[in-house]
């Protein structure tokens, strides 16, 4: 089943084309991976495919639905930074959500309805490994385990599209090689699609069942911004899922 | 070694603190000495046990006319204006920074206004704000309003902007209406803000307290102080400078422990 289909769009700011001419079919259960030079449009693509921005032509769409029109609940999303709210303890984050989805007006919960979610919540922090810090203010995590709450918090709403905006660019060598083996986890237990925006090409080919380099095909010497990048190569890894699941990562 | 990089043991860095104090208290208590050394009757620079004698005076002996202890019934009435002002334009502030912060169709409509509004000088208004709502609290109240809430609307308008869009976006991923992300993500990220902003207007808004006090009053501190101008009664003006500057620091003081206590997850850093 197609998870994303992007359909001729095209997105230009004051007239300028930033990316153009983008049309691709993803099917559920893909890791893309979107690399390409700074300035390319990578992050671009990732916020139209979040609806934060619209395309100036063409439409996307997810799961056969409507373009979508703002962001929505359908699709989770895990910045670089900022990805959880800092007034919140790490369990509080995790429960944000349901609690929204509880109390239209208050947006909050009280007593043993609360509590049933605190519970919920302390299943997950354990599975993702923030048992212990459930009731930390995020300043008090490591930056890997920010995003792994980041992630974790995306994931509450079992969003169709899960998409990743360089998640693990500030993060050191070894806790990034810990944050791909739990991405990795949880992508074969959801089995959602995962559009990730990396400039770490090795970090594209460890994790990705798919390919999605950005880059300028057409080139005005004169008028560098007159034309967009748009997808120079896709390039499916298709063996990916089959090995990865016998032998694990790496 | 460069002077950036040069830092104060504590025992200097409290001496360091002191020296100004020191200087400026030598400096008076010379001063009158010298003075009322050529003249015992004079007014202007009393003796620092003169001040203290009056301080104790208005501090426990009642008025002979109205029966109230002046120091006592003055701050109890200042306090009240000061504190029903500042707390009005803090909630005045605090929705209309959501607003303009949050939505452009407000930002659009109010903004420009605000910003207009904050340049007219609130004191020309006061004899207005006496024509229209007379002598009595609601004028002095109202001034202090009209004083500092078009800062406090811009300052927090402006936190609002700084909110990073990213958690603005995450929470509409998560489900949240413009409602539900005003009070449970704009709101809780703002409060401190708001704290520390009140904090800063508070100078403004003791100085439009004395101001509407001076001009129409019947008790007050900046009234008594405009009061007994008139007899040079320097003892009283002094006694009632210093405690209302140890009131405004026991407002501020305050305010910054409520806001540590508070919002502990907002005060990782150093501040003033």
């Amino acid at each position: 089943m197609t998870a994303v289909s992007v359909h001729d769009v095209w997105k230009s700011y004051d007239g300028r084309p930033v990316l153009e001419r983008l049309n691709i079919e993803v099917e559920e259960g893909a890791f893309c991976a979107i690399v390409g030079a700074s300035g390319c449009g990578k992050s671009t693509f990732l916020r139209l495919l979040l609806a934060q921005e619209l395309p100036s032509r063409g439409e996307i769409r997810i799961a056969d639905a409507d373009p979508a029109t703002e962001p929505q609940a359908d699709r989770g999303i895990v910045f670089q930074r900022y990805s959880v709210f800092p007034h919140l303890t790490v369990r509080d984050n995790l429960i944000f959500a349901a609690e929204i989805a509880a109390s239209r007006t208050l947006g909050r919960t009280w007593g043993r309805t609360r509590r049933n979610l605190r519970d919920e919540a302390e299943a997950t922090l354990e599975r993702v490994g923030l048992g212990h810090a459930a009731k930390l203010c995020p300043s008090a995590l490591s930056g890997g385990m920010q995003q792994r709450l980041a992630i974790a918090q995306a994931l509450t709403k079992k969003p169709k599209v899960l998409l990743l905006d360089e998640p693990f660019g500030a993060l050191d060598p070894g806790t990034r090689a810990t944050m791909h083996e739990f991405l990795l986890e949880l992508w074969r237990e959801t089995a959602m699609t995962i559009f990730m925006v990396t400039h770490d090409i090795k970090e594209a080919f460890k994790l990705a069942t798919r390919i999605l380099a950005f880059d300028k095909v057409r080139d005005d010497p004169t008028d560098p911004g007159a034309y967009g990048a748009t997808i120079t190569y896709d390039l499916p890894l298709d063996d990916k899922t089959e090995k990865d699941a016998f032998n694990g990562p790496n | 070694m460069r002077w950036i990089n040069r830092r104060p043991r504590r025992p200097a860095a409290i001496i360091l603190a002191l020296v100004p104090f020191v200087i400026v208290i030598g400096a008076y208590v010379i001063a009158s000495d010298i003075r009322l050394a050529e003249n015992p009757s004079d007014r202007l620079t009393p003796a620092p046990s003169q001040i203290i004698d009056t301080f104790v005076m208005l501090a426990t002996e009642p008025d002979r006319r109205t029966g109230r202890i002046p120091l006592w019934s003055d701050t109890w009435a200042s306090l009240q204006r000061l504190l029903a002002g500042v707390a009005i334009a803090a909630g005045i502030g605090l929705v209309f920074g959501l607003l303009i912060g949050l939505l452009p169709f407000a930002r659009a409509g109010l903004a420009p206004f605000a910003a207009a509004i904050s340049l007219v000088p609130p004191l020309a208004l006061l004899p207005i704000l006496f024509i229209v709502f007379g002598l009595g609290e609601t004028a002095k109240i109202v001034l202090i309003v009209v004083g500092i809430g078009p800062f406090l609307i811009r300052d927090l308008s402006q936190r609002v902007l700084e909110i990073p869009s990213e958690l603005l976006v995450k929470a509409q991923t998560l489900g949240a209406s413009t409602w539900q992300i005003a009070l449970r993500v704009a709101l809780p990220q703002v409060l401190p803000r708001l704290v520390q902003a009140v904090r800063l207007s508070l100078g403004p808004a003791w100085l439009f307290l004395i101001a509407a006090e001076a001009i129409a009053a019947e008790g007050g501190l900046g009234y008594r102080i405009f009061l007994v101008r008139r007899y040079l009664a320097m003892d009283i003006i002094l006694s009632y400078v210093v405690w209302i500057t140890f009131l405004a620091f026991l407002l501020d003081y305050a305010l910054k422990s409520l806001s540590r206590a508070a919002f502990a997850w907002f005060h990782g850093g150093e501040d003033l």
